[in-house]
């Protein structure tokens, strides 16, 4: 089997517009959330959610573009270029032809569609602008990225909600590692924070409306969030051949179903799919040091969350160390496992494991290390990356070092 | 038709029961009815009424709104319609 690694990074989320400024938030521990600001946002009932400010798309694409670009394309092509341009990869001939682009996104042009509804069902308009289609469809971002960068070989979207980043990521990293493809940009992207975005959530009754407070016995909800992360994973060999800087090296990824309930999470469910990540990189479990927790600061999945790290880790699950970013840079639904590979690839080269921020007050249901509120200096050998969705699907990454 | 009697009408329906079937006495998990029913029951509530009724799915304990019976929910709304009229 071909080795995989990541030679790229990029992003632009709430915590900054790149890699280097979201670590330096996630170091500082700073909070990407705030008031909401969009129109309409005076009839939700949840008005903070994690918005990218100092964000300015014409400043980025021209008119012609952004007719064709939703925000989550945006974000997505903002990301690419980050990532394409530090892996120093120029996808030309027998290469274009073996490289694709797998994203995650739930909810796609999601702003289009609000936009355009309310246009012919609010305001009474009969005609909408002829790109509706082609700016909203989830699979959008991913082909403006293969056009950007002439990726040729497969090209698709996943969408598993919450864990549609990390569903897609592990798509690119069996991709490669069968010998199907040598590169593969991957990530994941969203913006629903608008009116209808945010209205459809707020239904579910599990949003907070002061703050997402991960583990933390007084949390109350998820905030959401927006933007991308995307990131090039390349074969060893390629990249080794090329003298490329290696980020880290995708030891291993599983994914189950809980099968049982739409939205209730399943402690067995998230166990086999953490134990399945390390049964397949062939890693031992002592050898984990930090987890990204999916941590989305509702009552249900925390403690399920750590009841199955308890189960898969035993003894060794109180000495690793398990945080949730999302209490910075909110849950970014199909997009959050790609922003949060990013606290993973800081633990890894830079030691700096990124903290839990808002939390206020030990749950004896989530008894362990969640590296409150404070980033921690620490060497760590293997992470893992956690993702479950809505509907019970899950999706574990584990990276390491070459 | 009184409050009371559209509050069961809406639980008994959610629960798949008929409205006889359910007491004053019931509570959501002796009809069967688990947190994703409990928040569609409050919809359905919300719409019937013309209210809002504090409910958070993560905490349902940590709000004034006392869902623990069918007599504590018809206790709250009718407190919650009687504020609107005011």
């Amino acid at each position: 089997m071909t080795r995989v690694v990541i030679t790229g990074v990029g992003t632009i989320n709430p915590l900054g517009h790149d890699a280097q400024s979201t670590y330096a938030a996630m170091r500082e521990g700073r909070c990407g959330i705030g008031p909401l600001d969009f129109r309409d946002v005076d009839r939700l009932s949840v008005r903070i959610g994690a918005q990218i400010r100092d964000y300015d798309a014409e400043t980025v694409f021209n008119r012609q573009q952004l007719a064709l670009y939703d925000r989550f394309t945006q974000f997505t092509l903002i990301s690419a270029r980050q990532a394409v341009a530090q892996s120093g990869l120029c996808f030309s001939g027998p290469l274009a032809d073996r490289s694709g682009v797998v994203l995650g996104t739930s909810g796609g042009g999601l702003t289009t569609q609000d936009e355009n509804y309310r246009a012919v069902y609010e305001e009474g308009k009969n005609r909408v602008h002829p790109f509706v289609v082609p700016k909203l469809m989830n699979n959008a971002a991913a082909s403006h990225v293969s056009m950007e960068f002439n990726l040729r070989g497969p090209s698709f979207t996943v969408a598993t909600a919450c864990a549609s980043s990390n569903h897609a990521m592990g798509q690119a990293f069996s991709m490669i590692r069968s010998g199907l493809c040598t590169a593969m940009v991957t990530g994941g992207t969203e913006a629903m924070l608008c009116f209808g975005g945010v209205k459809a959530w707020e239904g579910l009754r599990v949003m907070s409306k002061d703050a997402c407070r991960p583990f933390s016995a007084t949390r109350n909800g998820m905030v959401q969030g927006e933007g991308a992360g995307v990131f090039v994973f390349e074969a060893l060999d390629h990249a080794q051949a090329r003298g490329a800087e290696i980020l880290a090296e995708v030891l291993g990824f599983a994914m189950t179903s809980d099968a049982a309930d739409i939205v209730m999470p399943s402690k067995q469910g998230a166990a086999r799919a953490i134990a399945g990540a390390l049964a397949d990189g062939g890693i031992a479990r002592e050898r984990v040091g930090y987890i990204n927790a999916h941590g989305t600061g509702t009552a249900a999945n925390d403690k399920t969350e750590c009841a199955a790290v308890a189960d898969v880790f035993g003894t060794h699950a109180d000495k690793l160390m398990i945080s949730s970013t999302k209490s910075m840079h909110g849950h970014l639904i199909g997009g959050t496992g790609a922003v949060e590979l990013l606290a993973c690839l800081m633990a890894l080269n830079e030691g700096v494991i990124a903290p839990t921020i808002g939390y206020e007050e030990p749950d004896p249901e989530c008894a362990l290390d969640v590296v409150p509120n404070e980033a921690r200096e620490a060497e760590v050998d293997v992470v893992l990356s956690n993702a479950f969705a809505f509907g019970g699907l899950n999706a574990v990454l584990a990276l390491g070092r070459v | 038709m009184d409050v009371q009697s559209k509050v069961i009408e809406i639980i008994a329906e959610q629960a798949m029961l008929e409205p006889e079937d359910v007491t004053l006495e019931s509570t959501p998990d002796s009809l069967g009815i688990d947190s994703l029913g409990l928040v569609e029951s409050i919809f359905a509530i919300e719409e019937a009424f013309d209210i809002s009724i504090p409910f958070n799915a993560n905490d349902p304990s940590a709000s004034d709104f006392d869902i623990s019976s069918v007599a504590t929910i018809v206790a709250g709304i009718t407190r919650l319609i009687e504020e609107k009229a005011t």
